[in-house]
């Protein structure tokens, strides 16, 4: 191999750096929730709290699409608890502190969600 | 450059985009439905095979009556007030000869030439602007609708050099920067520069059983109804009146009445 | 091949970075755009296209008119081309990014322009125009790479290339078609509801894209000495001559049309385009007078044989023929298909300085592409002596 050793250290060098997120979790800095505030009056969600924390985003996919092209304006979750579909309307009545709950996770992972520019901010606005 | 390395590199680069190309297969497949539940139509929707509208133009004495219905849309669905030609338009009023350029002459009754004609969105039967939508984001639904998704236009707008009537509107701006803050209207969003957007007969308000606003703010004097229903109002007023609508050449078949 | 960016002249160097400021400066108003939205362009709810469109359009012709090269050297065999034919190629690749660079600066969410794919719609005409315009680009630098190679090995190129360059050849009918049927489908707009739409837009297209790449080999061959060929020269130009005599006449068979028929929706948008409203007299009308005067004087000095071949008066009549269909094609047409409006109402568009140097910005990226790609041809040719001259 032509410049066996250069290749070598750089090869080691680009994997040491693409792995740094790893080795520096090892070093102590322990995950932190991030303490979003969950509502006040409601219990559950419509769903279980795995499957919302995770599929949230598909779920408002799916919804938006059922709503607006199939006039599926309703869900029926898997308790058989009925609920109307809106972002605005149905989520955000109870999740109404946007500051700390979506935001905060948000944040938190680095998504940056444009919901906002159309949907309003429950009291008011951003 | 060595022979056996350039190929090696070629099966490489094809195996990579070959093996890139069949996640995003699979990805596609993860679309699929999300949901645990199930969907429902809304309990007290109002439906029709086809929903029409008829406006009775002579109960309208002037532009003035038309205010309330122009501000009860304008207010129910957060439509800026945008000064200048990058405007946006929901449900606007216009002359007969801009309305109706095909039947112009110049001997018109007074009435006629001097009234104020109200324009929206004809929701066509066979409409163009969902003929060359790119995206789907604007679509037909079943019952005749030509809604509207915001979150899927990319505002290319060949919908608005496809619309005859003029009657979809792009935000060339941020839209709230031209509303007040809180928005008239909390319970219904905004849009976003960058996409297109026109009048959808309210289907936000159907869907929980309300007549469209405008149609409710004219107290009788537009009606609302299904078009494939003999016994529905709409059917009975064009039976019983003459009606026109606009540019019925183009064979775009527009769900508006105007009783004259 | 790329190696032969590395060996090139001081000057060359120059021009890149010059080129490369150019696209910085614009870039910065394009994201200016993206801050702001399409407000900062001279666009209106009655004129939703205008520039970005108009050169799209303009430059699918010219990554079209490729085939102008090609058909003549692959279908009759014709030598004289084979040397040219690669800078044809690589233009095309060129104009097929701009193409695509002027969508993308002209739509509002430019983000989600996936959802074509995402949400493949095969009723849409730009969703076909986006298949075409991709194949196109694929094809043209798959043929231009491997020829290039070929002729730098000395040898044929590879037999499985032929099906690709006859593949190319209809392929370029189709994308100007399709885009010409972005127009000449939609109900309404009378400028563009006429079926003579595709033919116009290909004549066009053959005319000023050999002009353009001429007039970029002359320059050529004052910098470098690379000959394009006496004769090629001589046959590009009687090509370009036909095709500018077709694309004329089918302008005036539209004038006919409008106006024999009297039809005031067909005649409005060529009376404004060229007398004005309500006798107020637009920036546009100037411009499509000029486009009259260049295409005729064009025309003048291109069809006599012994002009035609006067290595002076050549490049001047190419300059006029290129300006002309360009304010006809890049102007006037998209300005005549919006005004008058739905509504038989004039509303007047003129693209501002922002939009201008968003448009420029795409331009130098297109030259940026065609520098480097030509650099790489001519590279090649000097290697192994088909430098001609």
């Amino acid at each position: 191999m032509y410049n066996a050793k250069a290749v070598i250290l750089g090869i080691l060098v680009f994997v040491a750096l693409s792995t740094s997120p790893f080795w520096s979790s090892f070093i102590g800095r322990d995950y932190k929730t991030t303490d979003i505030a969950l509502p006040k009056d409601e219990k559950n969600c419509l769903e279980n709290v795995e499957f919302m924390r995770s599929q949230h985003m598909r779920l408002l996919n799916e919804w938006r699409d059922e709503a607006l092209r199939n006039e599926n304006r309703a869900y029926i979750a898997s308790d058989g608890k009925k609920w109307v579909i809106s972002l605005q309307n149905t989520c955000l009545k109870c999740h109404n502190n946007y500051e700390d709950f979506c935001q905060k996770c948000h944040v938190a992972n680095s998504v940056y969600p444009y919901c906002w520019t159309c949907h309003i901010i429950p009291k008011g606005s951003k | 450059m060595n022979k056996s390395r350039r190929s090696f590199l070629k099966i490489a680069g094809l195996s990579a985009f070959a093996l890139s190309s069949g996640i995003t297969g699979l990805t596609g497949e993860a679309h699929a439905k999300i949901a645990p539940g199930s969907y429902a139509h809304g309990g007290n929707a109002l439906s029709a095979k086809r929903w029409a509208m008829v406006i009775d133009t002579r109960k309208f004495k002037d532009s003035q009556d038309y205010e309330p219905l122009i501000e009860a849309c304008h207010k129910a669905h957060n439509v800026p007030h945008i000064p200048g030609r990058q405007n946006i338009k929901w449900f606007w009023l216009d002359s007969y000869a801009h309305v109706f350029p095909d039947d112009m002459n110049a001997h018109l009754d007074e009435r006629t030439s001097a009234a104020s004609w109200p324009l929206l969105c004809n929701h066509c039967t066979n409409p163009p602007c969902v003929r060359v939508c790119p995206t789907q984001a604007t679509y037909k639904m079943e019952d005749g609708i030509v809604a509207m998704d915001y979150h899927r236009c990319i505002g290319c707008r060949f919908c608005m050099a496809g619309c005859p009537y003029g009657a979809r509107s792009f935000n060339f701006m941020d839209p709230r920067a031209h509303l007040t803050n809180p928005v008239p209207n909390p319970d219904f969003p905004t849009r976003m520069a960058g996409v297109v957007e026109k009048c959808t007969f309210c289907a936000e308000r159907l869907a929980v059983g309300q007549l469209p606003a405008c149609v409710e703010a004219a107290k009788g004097r537009i009606l609302f109804g299904d078009l494939e229903d003999p016994a529905s109002e709409v059917r009975k007023a064009l039976a019983a009146n003459y009606s026109i609508r606009r540019k019925p050449s183009l064979g775009t078949q527009p769900g508006v009445y105007y009783i004259i | 091949m790329l190696e032969k960016l590395l060996t090139a002249q001081k000057r060359y160097y120059v021009w890149l970075l010059f080129l490369l400021c150019v696209i910085a400066g614009c870039g910065l108003v394009y994201l200016q755009q993206l801050q702001e939205g399409l407000t900062v362009t001279g666009m209106s709810r009655d004129v939703s296209w205008g520039l970005y469109i108009s050169q799209f359009t303009y430059f699918v012709g010219v990554a079209a008119s490729a085939v102008m090269l090609v058909l003549p050297a692959y279908f009759h065999h014709y030598r004289q081309f084979k040397r040219m034919i690669i800078f044809g190629e690589f233009m095309a690749v060129a104009a097929v990014v701009m193409c695509a660079l002027f969508i993308v600066v002209d739509l509002g969410q430019p983000q989600r322009m996936l959802n074509v794919m995402l949400h493949p719609t095969p009723n849409s005409v730009m969703f076909y125009d986006m298949l075409v315009l991709i194949g196109y680009l694929c094809l043209n630098i798959i043929i231009g790479w491997v020829t290039l190679e070929a002729e730098r090995m000395d040898t044929d190129p590879p037999k499985w290339i032929k099906p690709l360059i006859y593949l190319s050849i209809i392929w370029a009918f189709s994308i100007h078609t399709v885009t010409a049927f972005l127009y000449a489908g939609i109900p309404g707009r009378h400028y563009w509801l006429t079926a003579i739409m595709a033919a116009r837009f290909l004549s066009s297209a053959f005319c000023s894209g050999p002009s353009i790449l001429l007039l970029l080999l002359l320059i050529v061959r004052r910098l470098t000495n690379f000959d394009p060929g006496k004769e090629a020269v001589k046959t590009l130009s009687t090509i370009i001559v036909y095709a500018m005599c077709i694309n004329v006449f089918f302008y005036l068979l539209e004038i006919f049309t409008a106006f024999y028929s009297q039809i005031p929706g067909h005649e409005e948008p060529i009376a404004f385009l060229f007398t004005g409203h309500g006798g107020h007299l637009y920036w546009v009308s100037y411009w499509m007078w000029a486009a009259v005067a260049m295409a005729f004087l064009s025309l003048a000095i291109l069809i006599p044989p012994q002009w035609r071949t006067n290595p002076t008066l050549l490049p001047i009549a190419l300059v006029m023929l290129v300006a002309a269909t360009w304010i006809d094609k890049g102007l006037g047409l998209l300005i005549g298909g919006f005004t008058p409006n739905m509504f038989e109402e004039v509303t007047p568009y003129m693209p501002t300085g922002r939009e201008i140097a968003v448009a420029l910005g795409v331009y130098a990226i297109g030259a940026l592409v065609l520098s480097l790609l030509w650099k790489i041809a001519l590279g090649v040719k000097k290697e192994v002596n088909h430098f001609g001259g």
